[in-house]
């Protein structure tokens, strides 16, 4: 079989269109270098325009006390400081710009009486930080850059799926996949690769992500070497919606709580204000009463703020920890109340949810609370990369956003996601720019791409009869069982077994119909990737025998200070998926200094 | 109801035929679901686009039972009253690619030919806008490019004058742009001639449409209109001008 495929060239290749892959294009189109951008979807609808609640960075403009150094503390904090400190220092001192460059490009945040951009609260920020566009900051975020990027006469692949970084020795010198409406083939030919492909949330069965969310980025960067940080850490956000059943895991934004939002239990309870439910690291820095809490959204500078805006693993777990002793609502879930702020309020500050709950679920949460449980949210652990230059440690390959590693630790802050993909798609845009100048194309190795070409086909052809949907689900009920909120060595032993039978069912996958837009087919290819990544992470998850951040072993329920020393690392060894751990380099005294001082 | 039957276009550009898929149904079951269920189970080979299943990406575009909307927002309940069955084609304006995939390239090519945002030279850094000065754009913003409105438009719809009207979609970045407290460029000629704003004659259906409730005639092209027409077809304006020769000095 002799398949046929199209050839491109450029300088500087990103895959994925989301915030970090634009911002990427951007500063590489900038440094004069010929660009190309791919896109599993249309240009625009990637998942940075499901983001709601705001972009975190110390702009200080409500709360003049704000700086990079208190930001600096409150990510280390949330990360519960197996974040890279390095990653964190870089990211809290340019988010600021990041987010003023964005309002000169063209986004329009909410004001404040001033006019300058508006900024609001979330969990685990010790000051008023995301600057936002109502609920939905995503889009106004991913617009703008998509305009800006368009603007810079890029190249964009729109619906073009990648599956294989090609390299040339050591160094990635390429890419191959396909197009999704025609099924043909495609390759680029690259100095250097962004890979901006997001995470993996997909492989769960309540999730708040879309279909892209497979891992195919982070498996691609393993596949050709690269090495993966604490791929155990997968964000579950405390609310997501529960009912009617179609819409179960879909996003509930945090700015709900940071507008005042209220978390109830089915007795009516006030839970988060449970003194077990607060972490020692946090005590004393939250309000204590619901009077507290009530006076705080007037009056932000003599009170605390509320225990709903904890970080996210904290009241994730409380939620869970709630409905498991039986104090749960109708469907499943908690209460989570905003009526008290006034329809109107509701309406003009977060018209999305409005939207959404009136829509998709009949509820008016003008009038009534919204039912919300825990949903996979995001992946904090990834491609490790080099702090400046967001190179991995395979050469010519780079990575930016939620497919890398090292800002969020343990667990993400609300907000940090959209400032991450800015700060980070830049320098890695940068980067790639950097050594695609000195560097001239490899040579693309035709039999890597002849074997990529018939894996992709091997479907079509094969006698088995295993259906990649059916496939794809019986994974998602293993994770959703084994490696969910709460996990033990028991539950993650199965559902690693579990998993290790699936990649051999995988092998007998099926597909019918022709190569154009067909999603059967894209499905099976999906599920190599969603396979391999499930397994990567479970086997993390059973080696960290303690309990930090979104890892909650209940059979290690403790913190062990031992683990908040390393990282761990996962790479490719022959056809084993190797597990290491790696000591963290000590923070310098000056940011250490900054937790002593209480600044 | 436990079940609803759906009659999907099947075809690509050569054509193609509906064809009938029994589905059950569940509570608050919207269409989306309802194709998705067709994949899983009945034919894996359906084509259709979609992202956030939240009515925010605006991907899922599609006419059901004749009406264009988004899938994911469309309750099967609401559609299938009294046991009609739930007719989903792709979107009529566009070519289709396959099934419910249509090529809707058109819109990007023209998005680009929009040049963005150009600050004023004296702007201010970080820029001060007043709340209430960028209220109207921020509506225009709040755009999910679903092509809704471009598909029910008339003139592209029945008239297909594509080469020389961009469009309720592109006419709303224009605004955005326009109404921006600090952009520079002068994109009154561009809104006439390129995006062809004189094509539109405000049936409105395209703020019936949309999913984000922009009102995008009243607010958006009724105002472009206007501002064209100060510009080009005010004839006391058009005096001064020629008087004061200030139409040789181009902006």
């Amino acid at each position: 079989m002799t398949e046929n495929y199209d050839l491109f060239e450029h300088d500087v290749l990103v895959i994925g269109a989301g915030g970090a892959g634009l911002r990427a294009v951007i500063s590489a189109s900038q440094a004069g270098l010929n660009v190309g951008l791919v896109c599993k979807s249309l240009l625009g609808k990637a998942h940075t325009v499901m983001a709601e609640g705001g972009v975190a960075g110390a702009l200080g403009n409500l709360d003049k006390k704000d700086c990079w150094e208190v930001h600096f503390k409150d990510t280390m904090k949330g990360g519960q400081f197996i974040n890279n400190w390095r990653i964190v220092e870089i990211f809290a001192k340019e988010a600021p710009e990041r987010v003023l460059e964005l309002e000169q490009w063209g986004a329009v945040f909410d004001r404040t009486p001033d006019g300058l951009i508006l900024q609001r609260p979330f969990g685990g920020h010790t000051y008023r930080r995301l600057s936002h566009v109502g609920d939905r900051t995503g889009l106004e975020i991913i617009r703008t850059l998509q305009d800006k990027a368009v603007s810079c006469g890029i190249k964009t692949y729109m619906e073009v799926t990648f599956t294989r970084l090609l390299k040339d020795g050591d160094r990635v010198v390429g890419a191959i996949g396909y197009y999704r409406p025609s099924g043909k083939f495609i390759a680029i030919k690259a100095k250097a690769v962004v890979l901006a492909t997001g995470g993996w949330g997909r492989m769960f069965k309540v999730t708040s992500n879309s279909w892209e969310s497979t891992g195919d980025g982070v498996m691609m960067a393993y596949e050709a070497g690269a090495e993966l940080l604490d791929m155990e850490m997968v964000q579950f956000h405390p609310t997501g919606m529960v009912w009617p059943p179609g819409v179960r895991g879909l996003l509930v934004t945090e700015g709900v709580r940071g507008d005042g939002g209220i978390l109830r239990n089915s007795k009516g309870e006030r839970f988060m204000f449970k003194p077990e439910y607060m972490p020692e690291m946090y005590r004393g820095q939250y309000a204590e009463t619901e009077e507290e809490a009530h006076r705080w959204l007037e009056d932000k500078d003599n009170n605390r703020r509320p225990p709903e805006l904890l970080p996210r693993d904290v009241v994730a777990r409380s939620i869970y920890k709630e409905v498991l002793a039986g104090r749960g609502s109708e469907h499943g879930g908690v209460y989570l109340d905003i009526t008290h702020r006034g329809a109107d309020f509701i309406r003009r500050k977060l018209p999305s949810m409005y939207d959404q709950f009136y829509a998709l679920g009949g509820v008016d949460i003008t009038k009534q609370p919204m039912e919300v449980y825990p949903t996979i949210h995001y992946t904090m652990g990834g491609i490790r990369t080099e702090p400046e230059s967001c190179a991995t440690t395979v050469p010519g390959l780079y990575a930016a956003g939620e497919v890398a590693a090292g800002l969020h630790g343990a667990n993400r802050l609300g907000g940090n996601s959209l400032s991450d993909i800015l700060v980070f798609g830049r320098r890695a845009g940068d980067g790639a720019a950097e050594f695609a100048k000195a560097a001239s194309h490899g040579s693309l190795d035709e039999r890597q791409i002849e074997e990529e070409m018939s894996l992709m086909l091997a479907p079509f052809t094969c006698e088995g009869k295993e259906n990649p949907y059916r496939l794809t689900q019986e994974l998602q009920e293993a994770m959703q069982e084994g490696a969910m909120i709460a996990r033990n060595e028991e539950g993650l032993s199965k559902c690693l077994q579990t998993i290790l039978s699936l990649q051999e069912r995988a092998k007998n996958l099926h597909v019918d119909g022709a190569r154009e837009y067909n999603p059967g087919w894209h499905t099976a290819r999906d599920i190599r990737y969603m396979l391999k990544t499930s397994e990567v992470i479970v086997r993390c998850a059973l080696e960290r025998k303690e309990s930090r951040g979104a890892q909650w072993r209940t059979d290690y329920p403790d913190r062990d200070p031992e683990w908040g020393k390393k990282n761990l690392i996962a790479g490719k060894e022959g056809d084993q998926v190797k597990v290491s751990t790696r000591p963290m380099s000590e923070m310098p005294p000056e940011l250490a200094k900054l937790f002593e001082e209480g600044k | 109801m436990d079940k609803v039957i759906l009659k999907v276009f099947r075809g690509d550009s050569n054509g193609g035929t509906e064809q009938d898929y029994e589905v059950p149904t569940f509570e608050g079951m919207v269409v989306l679901d309802a194709i998705h269920y067709i994949q899983i189970n009945l034919d894996s080979t359906l084509a259709c686009r979609w992202n956030c299943k939240a009515a925010k990406c605006g991907s899922c575009s599609a006419e059901i039972n004749g009406v264009p909307r988004l899938m994911c927002k469309t309750h099967v309940s609401d559609m299938a009253a009294n046991g009609r069955p739930i007719v989903v084609h792709p979107l009529k304006t566009f070519p289709v690619i396959r099934d419910l995939v249509t090529d809707v390239s058109w819109n990007y090519r023209n998005s680009e030919k929009i040049k963005p945002l150009q600050l004023a030279p004296d702007a201010p850094k970080p820029l001060v806008m007043q709340q209430m000065d960028v209220d109207r754009i921020q509506e225009f913003r709040k755009c999910i490019e679903c092509f809704l409105c471009q598909t029910v438009c008339h003139i592209l719809r029945n008239h297909n004058v594509k080469e020389q009207f961009y469009g309720p979609r592109q006419l709303i970045k224009l605004a955005n742009l326009d109404m921006h407290p600090y952009d520079a460029l002068d994109r009154r000629e561009m809104i006439r001639k390129e995006a062809g704003v004189g094509f539109c004659n405000i049936t409105k259906c395209c703020t019936e449409v949309c999913p984000e409730h922009i009102h995008i005639t009243d607010n958006g092209i009724i105002p472009l209109k206007e501002r064209v027409a100060d510009e080009y077809f005010d004839p006391i304006q058009h005096l001064i001008r020629k008087l004061s020769g200030a139409d040789k000095k181009k902006k």
